[in-house]
């Protein structure tokens, strides 16, 4: 019949969708169940909640405002380079956080590009300790998301407006006031709450330049709890109100509608009408220098030491690609029942919702609690030194999930819109329809979310950090004990080959969807 | 053949009703205005729509359980016939096995068919490869080898020019003369119809009418057919 569902993908999903909820309040549970009575959280621990909120705030606000005029004169400026900055534009969001710290202190460190003119002038050095440097890594991370989303709002704007206002003698201000403004009360709001979402559970960034009572986020303050005072109920608690802090931004967010984040039609400019060339070559250079400094540096310091690393740093290489393979193939594994089981129950549009909502879920997850929950469920049956490898996959899969269910969910609606009719008329159904039709057509959706899983676990540095003997050590925490030492020139070289794994296992994914696809 | 009793459904606030039969063997157009109803009939017969009350009968079975690809049923779109990714002799394949496992006889006989829409050679390319005329013809050729008794044409070949497709409906009678085809056609193409079907369902305002004969339903058509036709 019309919409029949297919009954195997369907309890598949389920079954996935009861994991996750397994995975991420079932090890929440876990958690506070071995906690044996709770232990009130401490001031330093609220202060952790303030600078959390306080950090995620501004760093949402510097990104958006800091935004504006970029993608403004992305937007009016055609010029030579324009394609390659808009393509590096969606770079870091695969960047290993941990390389691209190394790569700020390395301009605006102490002994930094910055710095260095500064102390030989005789003036006080800058310090990017503390909520400095949580903003700047922060900015420098989503400042090109929030160009992005407000470039794809700027080239929705008709060209004919820009000529109608051009043709009725609009000036600059007019035609802010009449289209720019409009359009950036539409984008503003939801790129905002999805950068303060993003900074909320930033862990890495914290661990490595925050610390101390005043710069402490939530889920670092939850890497302490665990590891140093191994106070369970602390992050327990802990981790229930990020979660709700999480909630209330993806509540709000979805309430002021997010602009949708895909990349397409970035190609064109609108005409330009006024507007000061000056000021937009200027914002466009310092942009540049700021998003691509940190990686030069990384790359000329990290080129010369890049092949005479130490032998540990290597295996630690080795461990981190083949875990970051499985958990890629893991994503894709968890994403396909899921999306299917989606789209199957379209006509229940609740449990459909449900389904699809539920992998979503990790976004407000603390990785670390998950980490932690499932050690507590399983050691009594495990050696846990042998376990920390699974979890880590595990982990790092489901904290992938939510953005290859972004690409892979549209593609499946697209597939089934376009051959669902098709498929059904000629009797495909259950697996001979996944493997003839839904599987070839989902190639470059199923590629690229593998590519982002890759990437994303291969440069993680979260729930590992928990577990740091050297029999586990990946590559990102390999790094980050090379710079904790000081040995630096070794830490250059360690993130320029976490830096080339990255980006080339993204790439390959990402390759492997698209190539000899027809139509 | 096929048969609908008092067969209605409904989407969104459209509302289709039909009581009619069609003769094994019989070629019968559906004409009528657009967002009359003609696409849905269709629908309700090859099993994307399911009736809210009455009865769908197909050879003398009832089918309103029977899922699409289960009916007695072919059906050719107006396009996207074919998968893209996958190459001629897959797509004529799923007519035989929709699990693609064919063996050496079934490989045969997709080259068979092929060769019989005049596409001897051509198992090996991709549909991007091929002009519209030709894709009409792989989507023919798996209707050969689908060997349903009923087959079923949504506006069919309606991209084509009107020399291509007057070669396509050509064609379309001899496969159906060869495997004795009951033949169902919604049609925008008054030409079309007179051309491959005797007869004519005519659908208005939410009914369809029992088939009548097409020249006499065409030459003295009524008013609301008059009006759609603009003649």
């Amino acid at each position: 019949m019309a919409g029949r569902v297919q009954p195997i993908s369907t309890y598949l999903g389920a079954a996935v969708a009861a994991l996750l909820v397994l995975m991420t309040f079932g090890t929440l549970g876990a958690v506070a169940w071995r906690a044996e009575g709770l232990s009130g959280l401490r001031a330093s621990d609220w202060l952790a909640v303030r600078f959390t909120v306080l950090q995620a705030v501004l760093s949402a606000l510097i990104s958006v405002a800091l935004a504006v005029p970029v993608a403004r004169a992305l937007a009016r400026r055609q010029f030579r380079w324009r394609g390659l900055l808009i393509t590096l534009l969606g770079a870091p969001f695969i960047l290993p956080v941990i390389v691209a710290v190394l790569g700020l202190l390395a301009v605006f460190g102490r002994n930094g590009l910055i710095n260095v003119p500064l102390v030989w002038a005789g003036l006080e050095p800058i310090s990017i300790f503390g909520l400095p440097g949580v903003l700047l890594a922060h900015v420098f991370f989503n400042l090109p998301l929030a160009t992005r989303l407000i470039l794809q709002g700027w080239l929705a704007i008709p060209g004919e407006r820009f000529r109608l206002a051009a043709s009725l003698g609009f000036t600059s201000r007019d035609v802010f006031w009449h289209l720019e403004w409009p359009l950036l009360r539409a984008i503003v709001p939801g790129a905002f709450m999805v950068i303060f979402l993003i900074c909320t559970t930033s862990f890495a960034v914290a661990l490595a330049l925050g610390g101390g009572p005043k710069a402490t986020t939530i889920e670092l303050a939850i890497y302490q709890a665990f590891r140093f005072d191994f106070d369970l109920s602390k992050a327990a608690l802990l981790a229930v109100i990020q979660f709700g802090l999480c909630a209330m931004a993806a509540l709000l967010s979805f309430w002021i509608a997010v602009p949708a984040g895909q990349g397409a039609g970035l190609g064109r400019t609108v005409p330009r009408v006024g507007g000061s060339l000056m000021v937009d070559c200027v914002v466009l250079v310092i942009a540049s220098l700021f998003l691509l400094l940190p990686l030069v540096m990384i790359v000329g310091k990290g080129i010369v030491t890049f092949g005479e690393l130490p032998l540990s740093t290597y295996l630690a290489a080795w461990r981190s690609v083949w875990v970051a393979v499985i958990s890629a193939g893991l994503t894709i594994a968890l994403a396909l029942p899921l999306a299917m089981a989606a789209r199957n129950l379209v006509r229940r549009r609740w449990a459909s919702k449900a389904v699809e909502g539920v992998g979503y879920l990790t976004i407000a997850a603390s990785p670390l609690v998950i980490g932690t929950g499932l050690f507590i469920l399983v050691y009594r049956w495990a050696d846990p030194v042998a376990l920390a490898l699974p979890v880590l996959i595990l982990v790092n899969a489901a904290m992938s999930l939510p953005f290859a269910l972004r690409a892979i969910v549209p593609a499946l609606a697209e597939v089934e819109a376009d051959y669902g009719k098709l498929s059904d008329a000629l009797g495909l159904t259950g697996w001979a329809r996944m493997r003839v039709v839904v599987l070839p057509r989902l190639r470059r959706p199923i590629g690229f979310g593998a590519g982002l899983a890759a990437a994303l676990s291969m440069g993680d540095l979260g729930v590992i950090a928990l577990f740091s003997d050297p029999e586990n050590q990946t590559l990102p925490l390999a790094l980050y004990q090379l710079m904790n030492a000081y040995r630096l020139d070794e830490a250059f070289g360690a993130a320029l080959l976490l830096l080339v794994l990255s980006l080339s296992l993204f790439w390959l994914f990402d390759r492997g969807g698209r190539a000899d696809v027809d139509a | 053949m096929l048969t609908l009793r008092a067969a209605e459904a409904v989407q969104g606030a459209f509302r289709l009703t039909a009581d009619l039969t069609v003769e094994a063997g019989a070629r019968v157009s559906v004409i009528g205005a657009s967002g009359s109803g003609k696409s849905t009939l269709l629908n309700i017969v090859a099993g994307f729509l399911p009736v809210s009350s009455g009865t769908v009968e197909i050879d003398g079975q009832d089918v309103r359980e029977v899922a699409p690809g289960d009916r007695p049923v072919s059906i050719v779109f107006q396009d996207s016939n074919l998968f893209p990714h996958l190459t001629v002799a897959q797509n004529v394949g799923l007519g035989i096995k929709p699990g693609l496992r064919l063996d050496a006889a079934e490989t045969q006989a997709i080259e068979e068919a092929l060769a019989r829409v005049g596409l001897e050679g051509y198992g090996a390319r991709k549909p991007a490869a091929l002009s519209g005329g030709q894709q009409s013809r792989v989507a023919l050729a798996r209707v050969l080898l689908r060997r349903r008794p009923l087959l079923l044409l949504d506006e069919p070949f309606a991209a084509l020019g009107p020399a291509l497709r007057a070669e396509m409906l050509e064609l379309v009678g001899e496969i159906a003369d060869q495997q004795n085809l009951t033949v169902m056609m919604v049609t925008h193409e008054p030409t079309d119809a007179r051309a491959l079907t005797p007869l004519s369902i005519f659908v208005d305002e939410g009914v369809a009418q029992p088939p009548v004969a097409t020249d006499q339903l065409l030459d003295n058509p009524p008013q609301a057919l008059r009006d759609y036709l603009g003649s």
